[in-house]
């Protein structure tokens, strides 16, 4: 036990990368077998971050559960890992979805053993990312989860997913090389401290790397906070991803597999929105509050545009897809508050309202895309088509299924109760003082978000039955068991955000 | 003594347990489910009546100081939290009082009413859920809970408007819904979040009755030049209203709602739903009148809600004047009779607009339940009809509105209770005089509006009472009219002539509710009016109502002329609408009375003035627009276009560079290499293998050597 608790982050972020091993070990014609050790092992990580969730001191300062490896001297690059509860939320959705787009994966049968293999591969890397604390494993995972989800979009995608699958790796691949040299920079300007060079982000957090004498004769310190503010800012805005550099979005997720697409707009594009609360806010406090009001910008059109743009789709899943724009959005907006203000006195308390909103909506759109990307799949695989006016009339046939589709889209357009009321409150709190009219116009998108959301359930669930649908199956135990998790998270924050918000609002206050 | 804090908390818990039990469980087994649902809804009523009896016995004033109150932290937000918890004064128990008679009403009704839908179960799942949105709303403690229950009872609306989700126009009209009201609920949502950012909480009783932040309020100015902080939260706070309430220019999304099923109608229009945005103004009436006192008139919240609240009355009840719908007469006579109690504010008619909303919950339920029954009717008349003449069900039926008010006729005879009932609740909308609980309340409003706007002098004043004056008269009219054409002369079609009276779960709400219709507005009789005044006790609502401000509020004197007025409106109304169609309606074909008015305004007024095409113009075409915009152009042509062009100017790049690696990087040691190959492969013709030949050209460069040798150097 002990063991286990003082390598708690390894263990979480290894046992996938493990269990990919013993999946690709199994005789590859027993599917059945497949699947179930696949979800066996995918529980693993999962129980593992309830123990991590259950033994984290929300009140106390700095990481926890740290674990530090030397593992390049002469860099100054080392194992060093820990959590505090911006991480730990995420980390926990991680693990919970990953299970979730297993048993998801139950239908799929081609080239089963490589499929679960690569989804367990790409868990590590996510895993790897939040609990990285030092930049070279933060870039190394970064890099890790991209190359599976490359495959599972294009291997297990649909019709277009060749275009699809190469337009999100060139466009993250620019981010990276982004994130890379804005990496390379800071530890060049680290050497006027630290005279060998360091990737450690607390410590980096601390020294501010940039305060020192000019290291390269040709770099200044100012220019070199410059280019590695502006180059980490383009990775995760690309990964998030934030307006106008999201069209990779709609057709990654549409062409990927129902399980790619959760994860990929459950968890992955939270990687971005991660580096700008882990990274650029603490590294760069005053480029960040000098160009806060541009983001704030960026995430207001990203709210509208996503919105709009959903409500002008005939492709259910193209719908959805939007959608996370439309949500990322309004994480941004809370980003954005949070780079103003943390460093003031007198505004700080807005940006602790708008950093916990923002961590919870990330918590609660990972829940309601996944629960939506999963209900898309569902009725895509009975019918074959994703054609909005296709459908028509679902719920006679498909009852069980139009309850959870119906209270995925609430949860989805924000109805107070759903988790994500909680959060867009906390966002448009912490907003509205600091960004007035911005805030303002952000309403047409929640309004034009319920347009769009019960669009989408009339077209599918209302209406005459569409005579072609009359055989419809219900959704099976599997299905409804793989929602379920999904519907009592949204359940749980709405009613009761306490339990949640405490480990935000703890990371929130030490910032 | 009982733990009333505790009763309090459990009062919305039930329904939503109801819910629960019903979707998880019960599903299956209808008789099952309506038990839970009316045995779980019976559980919250005795409770509630328990807490809104104790309240009763405190008393208006002491109840004020000290209300029950009980709290938790709810949702931490940096250093503090935010709490959420039960409050209940003297508002919110007659609130209580009227929301759950008329639910039990409701809720007993619609067992026979929804006999035989298919889904029944999950009918009383949403009136369950629906329930507990309204219970949670009265009962809490601060505005951010109060949003979130009045949240819930949007979606349960939406999915009870769109219940019978197979008809085009149902799922329309449940959409509209959602989407108008959230217009105001966004509104609201800001309201709320500057509030919050303003003064660091959302409990009522720490804004409310806390005169050193209300004045704090008014102090500071908005972002809006001109309105101070107070101002803009009450206007945001109020668009909520607006929405939820039905008034103009967010009144479009309420007859619609009329596609649900008509307890739903009962449910939305007169119990919950849309008293809930007169609640929240009267809730929060300290805020939005916040300035007031230091004179200066009407605060801008006032102007807005006397402005909207008298038009929407007006305009309402033009709307009203002119439908064949029996539910939809009802719909305008809704939104027309929220405006009273809206307008009231305007002027500062703080108890006018709580008795109003309490005698209107009673007799505007009892109007949905009666038309609800009259509807069922015609529906068993028509089938008993069309199989008395030889045909089957669903064969070539001829599409029959039973809604069609010119379809009936002569229903008094057939249905008498309903008839009555219908009546008593028709003369208290109409504001009978003296004996219908409509008269008492609505009086009390134009006396206030008349007070205002004669002895004031205030321009506002003026405009709502002649307003609002002109209303009552309209009322008075399409409430007889509906009553003529529904019950009075002879039956005009085979169904009305089959209708069947409803059977007792339909019938006994009905006589409930008209008891209330009647008897509830003798809590609020002026003390000063002759004989019943004293009698009743000296307005002891005033009193108790009153208190929840924690000042003293004067009554005002009776005036005869506003009361003369009213009755001579009400009782000319009533005439006027009998005199034009008593006897006049033949067949269903014949045209309406009025439809010879000038200028064609019969058909504006039945057109409903063109709202729902204009915005469908303003609006909905517009967004559709703007979202093709976006979704074709913006991102597929211009911003992956500029992608695909960097991609492919990439590639041409690319090919480039191969053209130019095969010229000048590989080219250039290939040319190299061929020429050193080249020169060796001409070299390769001396290399004959023969010794003489090298023999012979070892002496030929000797001697070219020697010779250069002793030409260079002798």
């Amino acid at each position: 036990m002990d063991f286990i608790l003082s390598h708690l982050l390894s263990l979480i972020v290894f046992t996938p990368l493990l269990g990919a091993i013993v999946v690709m070990l199994l005789p590859g014609h027993q599917k059945g077998l497949i699947r179930w050790v696949a979800f066996g092992l995918s529980l693993i990580p999962f129980i593992l971050s309830v123990v991590l969730w259950v033994n984290f001191v929300p009140g106390e300062p700095g990481y926890q559960f740290v674990e530090q490896a030397d593992w390049l001297p002469a860099l100054g690059v080392r194992y060093h890992v820990g959590v505090d509860g911006l991480s730990l939320t995420l980390i926990l959705l991680t693990t919970l979805l990953t299970p979730l787009g297993v048993l998801i994966s139950f239908s799929i049968e081609e080239h089963v053993r490589s499929f679960f293999a690569l989804f367990l591969f790409l868990e590590t890397g996510i895993l790897g990312y939040f609990v990285a604390l030092d930049l070279i494993i933060f870039f190394i995972f970064w890099e890790i989860g991209l190359v599976p989800m490359y495959f599972l979009i294009n291997q297990w995608g649909s019709a277009n997913r060749r275009y699809a699958s190469f337009k999100f790796f060139i466009y993250t691949m620019a981010g990276s090389l982004a994130m890379l040299l804005a990496i390379q920079v800071i530890w060049i300007a680290s050497r006027s401290i630290v005279p060998t060079g360091t990737f450690d982000i607390p410590l980096l957090m601390q020294m501010r790397p940039f305060t020192g004498e000019q290291v390269l004769p040709f770099l200044s310190q100012e220019l070199a906070r410059t280019i590695a503010f502006w180059a980490f800012v383009i990775a995760f805005a690309i990964k998030v991803p934030i307006w106008p550099v999201h069209t990779w979005l709609p057709d990654a997720h549409t062409e990927a597999p129902t399980a790619g697409s959760m994860i990929l707009a459950g968890v992955l594009l939270k990687m971005g929105a991660y580096g700008f609360l882990r990274v650029v806010i603490p590294f760069f406090p005053t480029e960040a509050a000098r160009f806060a009001l541009a983001l704030a910008v960026l995430a207001l059109l990203s709210i509208l545009m996503g919105a709009y743009a959903a409500y002008g789709q005939t492709d259910f899943k193209r719908l959805v897809a939007y959608s996370s724009i439309n949500h990322m959005g309004i994480v941004i907006l809370g980003i954005a508050v949070a780079a103003t203000t943390l460093g003031t006195k007198q505004y700080a308390e807005h940006g602790v309202m708008a950093y916990n909103g923002a961590v919870l909506q990330m918590f609660n759109h990972g829940l309601t895309s996944a629960a939506l990307f999963a209900l898309v799949g569902m009725v895509y695989e009975r019918t074959h088509t994703r054609d909005l006016s296709a459908y028509g009339g679902l719920w006679v046939v498909m009852p069980a299924y139009g309850g959870i589709l119906i209270y995925s889209a609430m949860a989805n357009l924000g109805l107070p109760g759903l988790g994500s009321f909680v959060s867009e409150f906390l966002v448009v709190r912490g907003a509205w003082p600091v960004y007035t009219l911005i805030t303002a116009l952000a309403m047409i998108g929640l309004v034009m978000t319920a347009a769009f959301t019960l669009m989408a359930v009339q077209r599918v669930l209302h209406g005459p039955l569409n005579p072609r649908w009359k055989e419809l199956r219900e959704i099976t135990w599997r299905e409804g068991l793989a929602m379920a998790p999904l519907m009592i998270g949204l359940l749980a924050i709405g009613v009761w955000p306490r339990w949640i918000l405490d480990v935000i609002n703890a990371a929130a206050q030490f910032l | 003594m009982v733990n009333l804090e505790l009763l309090t908390w459990l009062v919305p818990l039930f329904p939503v347990l109801a819910f629960a039990v019903i979707v998880l469980f019960t599903n299956r087994w209808k008789r099952l489910s309506h038990t839970v649902a009316i045995g779980f809804l019976l559980v919250s009523f005795v409770l509630g009546m328990i807490v809104v009896f104790s309240a009763f016995r405190i008393g208006g004033e002491e109840l004020a100081q000290h209300p029950i109150v009980s709290a938790v932290d709810w949702m931490p937000t940096g250093e503090s939290f935010l709490r959420f918890g039960v409050l209940v004064d003297p508002l919110t128990a007659v609130t209580l009082f009227f929301v759950l008679m008329t639910l039990v009403a409701i809720f007993v009704y619609s067992v026979g009413y929804m006999r035989g839908d298919p889904r029944y179960s999950r009918f009383f799942a949403l009136i369950s859920l629906f329930a507990t949105g309204m219970l949670g709303l009265v009962v809490s403690d601060n505005l951010l809970m109060l949003f979130l229950f009045w949240e819930i009872m949007g979606f349960c609306s939406y999915a009870l408007i769109g219940f019978w989700f197979e008809k085009p126009s149902a799922h329309r009209a449940g959409v509209k819904a959602f989407i108008t009201t959230r217009v105001g609920d966004v509104l609201m949502l800001l309201g709320i979040a500057y509030l919050y950012a303003l003064t660091g909480t959302l409990n009522f009783r720490e804004i409310l009755n806390d005169p050193a932040v209300l004045k704090r309020l008014v102090e500071m100015s908005s972002p809006i030049a001109g309105l101070s902080a107070a101002a803009l939260v009450g206007l945001l706070l109020f668009g909520g209203t607006v929405g939820k309430s039905a008034q103009f220019p967010l009144h479009v999304w309420l007859p619609d709602a009329m596609e649900g099923p008509t307890p739903v109608s009962a449910l939305i229009h007169a119990a919950t739903m849309v008293s809930a945005g007169v609640y929240l103004v009267i809730r929060t009436f300290p805020l939005l009148s916040a300035g007031l006192e230091h004179g200066g008139g009407a605060t801008p919240a006032m102007w807005a809600m006397g402005l909207i609240g008298a038009f929407t009355a007006f305009l309402a009840a033009t709307m009203a004047v002119a439908q064949f719908d029996i539910k939809r007469v009802l719909a305008y006579s809704t939104i027309s009779q929220l405006g009273y109690m809206i307008a009231a504010l305007g002027v500062g008619a703080y108890v006018a607009a709580a008795f109003h909303l309490i005698t209107h919950a009673f007799f505007k339920a009892l109007l949905f339940l009666g038309s609800g029954s009259v509807i069922h009717a015609m529906e068993h008349g028509h089938h008993h009809a069309m199989e008395h003449a030889g045909h089957g069900h669903g064969e070539h039926e001829e599409p029959f509105d039973p809604n069609d008010m010119r379809n009936m006729g002569g229903l008094r005879e057939k249905m008498p209770i309903t008839f009555w009932t219908f009546t008593i609740g028709g003369l208290a909308l109409a504001g009978f005089p003296l004996v219908t609980a409509g008269f008492w309340s609505k009086d009390e409003i134009l006396a206030e509006a008349f007070h205002a706007a004669f002895e004031k002098g205030e321009p506002l004043g003026l405009f709502v009472y002649l307003l609002l004056a002109l209303a009552a008269l309209l009322t008075a009219f399409y409430t007889m009219r509906q009553i003529t054409m529904t019950f009075l002369g002879e039956p005009r079609t085979e169904a009305a002539r089959h209708a069947p009276e409803s059977d007792w779960t339909m019938t006994v709400p009905l006589i409930f509710l008209s008891i209330f219709a009647v008897g509830a507005g003798f809590v609020g009789v002026p003390a000063d009016f002759p004989i019943l005044g004293p009698l009743l006790g000296g307005n002891p609502l005033h009193e108790f109502v009153g208190a929840t401000l924690m000042t003293h509020l004067e009554t005002l004197p009776l005036n005869w002329l506003p009361v003369l007025i009213s009755v001579l409106f009400a009782l000319g109304g009533l005439w006027l609408g009998y005199r034009a169609y008593e006897g006049k309606l033949r067949s269903p074909e014949t045209p309406d009375p009025l439809s010879n008015l000038p200028l064609g305004l019969f058909t504006h007024m039945h057109r409903r003035w063109y709202f729902d095409e204009l915005y469908d113009v303003l609006f909905v075409r517009p967004a559709k627009g703007i979202a093709f915009f976006i979704a074709r152009i913006v991102d597929r042509g211009i911003i992956d276009g500029i992608l695909h062009f960097t991609a492919r100017t990439s590639l041409i790049l690319a090919e480039a560079t191969r053209v130019f690696d095969r010229v000048v990087p590989n080219g250039i040691p290939i040319a190299v290499a061929e020429g050193i190959k080249g020169f060796g492969r001409s070299f390769r013709t001396i290399q004959t293998g023969q010794v003489q030949n090298y023999l012979l050209l070892a002496l030929v460069n000797a001697l070219v050597l020697a010779v250069v040798y002793l030409v260079l150097f002798q």
